[in-house]
């Protein structure tokens, strides 16, 4: 029961669909401030949102109607459950999940297979080139990504716990100030990136090119809820950089509150103006960025966490 | 439909932009409105990729042999409740190829029309002002 209230209520559904959705207005504005606009209003996504579930649904011919509905719903309830299980043990660490990084790891994979998956069965030529843009992305950058977390993971001392993490840099210092620390900070930052589908990585739904791509068949309530995935990803996933690299404890608890809201403001910034500042980039040249730059760049991260630096 | 969609539609225009056949001056203007200069996106409206998304038609030119069934074809494509806008006076009333061999016949014949934007092209502001009478027009007449 107490587990079902923290999945669809507090650190869970309700909580991070709200803070998603602040976080997309903030995205939205500062977008539109750095391209000299007014912006939306700040209720704008959650008009978006209601206007969509009161829409119509369209499915296209000969799709599997199951698959077609269902992958929404796959895709918000695993980032869902992301939101919930790093709540559940930043709010009450006294019941440690042995493991909870590598599980992070998988659940964060799975609303980027949930599109490859919806874009294959809605049977459109533009998002099966979306899908294989997806995948291929996916591909490129799972490897700098995971070979960047490895740095928390060999500083702390091979703890896979995030709790173990937080409470090392609770200790010492967060591990951004130390060179492995900011090195792979940075390689996970660019990777975010293409996991949250911000610009210079955003060849799956490329909207001028293929024409919104991998979503192109959904209408109505199933569109609703990818864009509701997409708003809670832009809460969850710079919260667990902000976790696992950038962790310090201040004076009080609200001190360390309002500090962890900070560094998180700081790192969502960090991601929009690199969505505002950049091209976007082709898929060869994505997959060789991440293939040859980043996987070197984290490497070079992980020795030198090797070695304590 | 309910007060609640209405109103979060009218909030909300994500717009689809299909030439039908026109000499492309609307297709810029339409274009012009929706750079920051005009910023639309402070009424919560954006260009939209794909038709399914759609929540607005906006349709420029005249419906010719080619591209009557095709318009058809699309607004049936579109995820309802959604409005069709003309834009330009070709697609109000076929303006000066009413009389040619290849005119079908006026667009509002072929799918419903909400709103007529009149203008050879119409100018961004005029765009703009027919689209805020669409929405008023719509939330008084949900009351």
């Amino acid at each position: 029961m107490n587990y079902i209230y923290h999945y669809l209520v507090f650190p869970g559904f309700l909580f991070t669909g709200i803070c998603g959705m602040i976080a997309s207005f903030i995205d939205r504005k500062i977008t539109a401030r750095l391209q000299w606009r007014k912006g939306p209003p700040f209720f704008q996504p959650l008009y978006d949102i209601i206007k969509l579930l009161g829409k119509e649904t369209l499915i296209p011919e000969g799709t599997s109607r199951i698959l077609f509905l269902l992958l929404p719903i796959i895709s918000l309830s695993s980032v869902v459950l992301l939101g919930t299980i790093r709540g559940v043990v930043i709010l009450w660490p006294d019941e440690p999940f042995i493991g909870d990084l590598i599980v992070s790891i998988y659940l964060m994979t799975i609303p980027a297979i949930c599109l490859i998956l919806a874009a294959s069965v809605s049977k459109n030529s533009l998002a099966s080139i979306g899908a294989s843009r997806e995948m291929k992305l996916l591909l490129g950058y799972e490897i700098p990504f995971i070979l960047s977390l490895l740095v928390p993971v060999i500083k702390s001392g091979g703890k896979i716990i995030i709790t173990e993490i937080i409470k090392y840099q609770f200790e010492n210092v967060p591990f951004v100030f130390s060179l492995s620390g900011i090195i792979a900070f940075i390689v996970a930052i660019v990777c975010m990136q293409a996991k949250l589908g911000f610009v210079p990585f955003d060849v799956s739904e490329a909207e001028q090119e293929i024409m919104s791509g991998v979503l192109i068949e959904y209408s109505g309530p199933p569109l609703a809820i990818f864009k509701l995935t997409r708003m809670i990803m832009l809460f969850v996933y710079p919260l667990f950089l902000v976790k696992l690299f950038w962790y310090s404890r201040g004076a009080s608890f609200l001190m360390d509150i309002i500090a962890f809201g900070l560094k998180y403001l700081a790192v969502l910034v960090i991601f929009i103006l690199i969505k505002n500042t950049n091209p976007r980039l082709r898929v060869d040249h994505a997959i060789r960025f991440f293939w040859i730059h980043c996987t070197l760049i984290s490497l070079v991260a992980v020795i030198l966490a090797l070695f304590g630096y | 439909m309910s007060k609640l969609t209405l109103n979060a539609l009218t909030k909300s225009i994500w717009v689809f932009h299909a030439a039908c056949s026109p000499c492309n001056n609307c297709d810029i203007e339409i274009l012009d409105a929706l750079t920051p200069r005009y910023d639309l996106e402070r009424f919560g409206i954006l260009l939209a990729g794909s038709i399914r998304h759609a929540d607005a038609l906006l349709v420029t030119g005249f419906p010719n042999m080619k591209t009557a069934k095709r318009i058809k074809y699309l607004y049936d494509q579109m995820p309802k409740p959604a409005v069709v806008i003309a834009v330009g006076t070709c697609s109000c009333g076929g303006n000066m190829f009413r009389h040619s061999y290849n005119f079908v016949k006026p667009l509002d014949e072929i799918i419903p029309v909400n709103a007529y934007i009149p203008g050879c092209p119409p100018k961004p502001e005029a765009i703009i002002m027919g689209v805020v009478k669409l929405v008023k027009a719509l939330r008084k007449g949900n009351k």
